[in-house]
């Protein structure tokens, strides 16, 4: 056994960091066990010459392609997009692209608004001091103004135009159609220590130039300077209880494999959406036999991804190709929901800028536009540079028959069950991906280019898990309360994308952490009585 | 990536064989554009380099390529013309076989990243990091038929 301590947070991702951070000011005895390492920049792909290849193998964004150590697998076959994660001190902002939209008001309240799903337990006005104080401590860069949100400042200037977003606005323009520069977790000046971006265009293979705000290099080193420890390659196994009914601590594995209790007075899971019910769902007792934390029967169900479009259009002239982050501009103009369409809610466009000359290569032999042999290099050449488009981010509303459950044979390196997903599309879904190709093939069109290549739902595309513990007032249609406590054990509390009760058309990571520090707030604020 | 390569090559001669002349048939050299093949040695030894770790998927798709050269020409697959080579193997491709796929990957991550190939693609034959790119900052008065619009979002 270890020494107790105040808090256990497990998961050093996005939101396990925000909350430590957050919590350290209180000066309790915090540890974070978190399964991964610490990463090293300097051996980051855009090092080295081999940076497109490496995003097939050892930084893949399939944890079941790079299969490390660190990692467990997931099944993910019964289920058209498969599960993107990365496990390691920063979680997934590792390896995450760092667009940075917020919800907006009525993201919250979809019920309420269009009679489907569930309003959150709380709204846009709770969140929105979190919001700006994560927005300080990662570093946003934006630009204030935009239409499709109430107010809101920018740290630091947008990411460039550059010449794809130029062209892109054009076709925009043209149809009348709203874009704005895309609020980006990467920094365009030096930020707390960080440099700016120097337009690698690597980021979704970790950030070697350490511009793009992963937990790591933002709240982590404030959080280890204000005393909160980091243990890593810890795998936690369950969560276990007392005889009261409260959270007594975690079982987990440490680096070398030896199987320890580190008692806690407050567990705090931070695991993502698929990583958190799974250890949920593994810390069974005679109290809990489904799972702690799961009367509600909820634990796991709701599983939401965001199903992508991606249309991307081949140009005559050369646009920025392999330079710059993938972060560009971005458009709302079919984010709320409109009755004349054949679907509710709605999604955002994201553009990418271009790609490396592999994926180019890659994109044009697959697709057949390359062709094997004679021809390649006419073929490619038109291609090189030439090809930008966007995605179309699809709010994924919540169906109970969504779910993570475990695996009854896969286990990770530890033998823990390993998470199994079951998801279908659903026809809401369909149609929207449907409506953002065909809108978004006018915007290409318009902006000037030839052909278009279309994939939707992007199969390697889960990279937002969400929904799997949700929020809400209701014990029986929910696993938190308002303010991430369990209803079932009150010194267990989530914070991570989990605790989602509807996805909106945006990217998550800012909303999980306004959530995570919103929490945090509120555990601080109730310390004298937090288990009531 | 090419120095890289090891004496333990887990590939038999017979399998470097059949690879080499896949390779060259995916990607020919290009007196137009000054650019080796796929199956230049440099590129063709970190092919085999990189291809070590996915031996088994690989040498099925070979099995594979070589046994529709036998059905349909009743030939070994090197000893075929670069374009029947090539149509080969783009069949197997579009039939979706795991492997073959897999060593398309391997070929185009190897061979668009030889110093030849980049400089003939106008880019300099390095990694992304340290120097970085720039890129135009464009125009951001396209923003302002988006500003005269106004507000889009809905007040709740
Ligand atoms: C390729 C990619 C691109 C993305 N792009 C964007 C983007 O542009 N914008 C955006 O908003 N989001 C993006 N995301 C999603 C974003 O990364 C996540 O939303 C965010 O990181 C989730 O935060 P989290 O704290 O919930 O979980 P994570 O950041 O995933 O952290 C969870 C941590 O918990 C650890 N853990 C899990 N189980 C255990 C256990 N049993 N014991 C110990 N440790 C454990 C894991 O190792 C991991 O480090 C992207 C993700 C990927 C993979
Ligand atoms: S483009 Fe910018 S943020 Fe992305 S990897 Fe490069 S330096 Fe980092």
């Amino acid at each position: 056994m270890t020494d107790p301590v105040d808090v256990l947070i497990v998961g050093a991702g996005a939101s396990g960091a925000a909350v430590a951070w957050s919590l350290a000011e209180t000066r309790m005895r915090i540890v974070c066990l978190e399964q991964g390492d610490w990463m090293n920049p300097a051996e980051y792909p855009s090092a080295g010459r081999d940076w497109e290849a490496r995003a097939y193998s050892d930084m893949s964004i399939s944890p079941n392609r790079r299969n490390r150590e660190t990692d467990y697998p997931v099944n993910d076959a019964n289920s058209p997009i498969s599960v993107a994660n990365f496990n390691a001190v920063g979680g997934s902002t590792i390896l995450y692209a760092g667009h940075f939209p917020r919800f907006h008001p009525s993201d919250f309240r979809v019920k309420t608004l269009d009679g489907v799903a569930d309003d959150w337990p709380i709204d846009y006005g709770t969140l929105e001091p979190f919001y700006a104080e994560n927005d300080r401590m990662m570093g946003v860069s934006g630009l204030a103004g935009d239409p499709a949100y109430p107010p809101k400042e920018s740290v630091m200037p947008p990411v460039p135009l550059g010449k794809t977003g130029q062209a892109i606005a054009n076709g925009f323009n043209k149809l009348g159609w709203h874009w704005w520069p895309s609020d980006t977790a990467i920094a365009t000046e030096t930020y707390d220590g960080r440099d700016k971006c120097i337009n690698l265009g690597a980021c979704s293979s970790g950030c070697a130039q350490g511009a793009k705000a992963s937990t790591d290099i933002t709240y982590w080193p404030h959080a280890v300077r204000a005393g909160v420890e980091v243990r890593t390659r810890c795998r936690v196994r369950e969560i276990t209880t007392n005889g009261d009914g409260m959270a007594s601590g975690v079982v987990y594995f440490d680096r070398d494999g030896i199987e320890l209790f580190q008692p806690a007075e407050v567990v705090i899971v931070a695991c993502n959406g698929v990583g958190t019910p799974r250890l949920l769902l593994n810390s069974t007792s005679g109290r809990f036999p489904n799972g702690i934390a799961n009367t509600s029967g909820l634990v796991g169900k709701n599983l939401m991804f965001h199903p992508y479009a991606s249309i991307q259009g081949i140009f005559d002239e050369p646009l920025d190709g392999y330079r710059g982050p993938g972060v560009c501009i971005w458009s709302q103009e079919f984010y709320e929901t409109d009755l004349s369409r054949d679907f509710v809610r709605g999604y955002t466009y994201e553009i990418n800028r271009g790609r490396g000359p592999v994926a180019t290569a890659l994109t044009g032999m697959f697709s057949g536009r390359i062709p094997f042999g004679e021809g390649h290099h006419e073929a490619y050449r038109q291609l090189f540079s030439r090809i930008a488009g966007m995605v179309g981010i699809c709010e994924d509303l919540p169906e109970e028959h969504n779910t993570v459950t475990l695996d009854p044979e896969l286990t990770d390196g530890h033998g823990i069950p390993a998470p199994k997903i079951d998801y279908t599309l659903s026809a809401n879904s369909r149609r929207m991906l449907d409506h953002a190709v065909a809108r978004a093939t006018e915007v290409l069109t318009a902006a000037g280019a030839k052909d278009v290549i279309t994939e939707a739902p992007i199969g390697v595309g889960g990279w937002h898990l969400m929904g799997t513990a949700r929020m809400g007032t209701d014990p029986e249609r929910s696993v938190v309360n308002e303010w991430g406590r369990s209803h079932d054990v009150k010194n267990l509390f989530i914070v991570d994308g989990s605790i989602f009760v509807t996805s909106a058309g945006v990217n998550p990571t800012r909303t999980i952490q306004a959530l995570a520090l919103y929490i945090a707030d509120s555990m601080k604020k109730r310390l004298a009585n937090l288990f009531d | 990536m090419a120095d890289t390569i090891a004496t333990d090559n887990p590939f038999t001669t017979e399998e470097q064989r059949t690879l080499l002349a896949l390779v060259g048939a995916l990607i020919p050299p290009s007196a137009e554009f000054g650019t080796p093949g796929a199956d230049d040695p440099v590129i063709a030894a970190d092919i085999l380099a990189t291809a070590r770790p996915y031996h088994a998927t690989v040498a099925s798709a070979l099995t594979q390529i070589e046994s529709a050269a036998a059905k349909r020409y009743d030939t070994p697959y090197p000893d075929l013309d670069a374009a029947t080579r090539a149509s080969i193997a783009s069949d197997l491709s579009r039939s979706r076989f795991a492997g073959v796929g897999t060593l398309v990957t391997i070929t185009a991550q190897c061979y668009y990243r030889d110093d030849r190939v980049m400089r003939s693609l106008g880019m300099a034959p390095r990694s992304p990091y340290p120097d970085g790119f720039d890129i135009p900052q464009g125009d951001w008065s396209l923003l302002e038929p988006v500003r005269q619009r106004g507000r889009i979002y809905k007040e709740v």
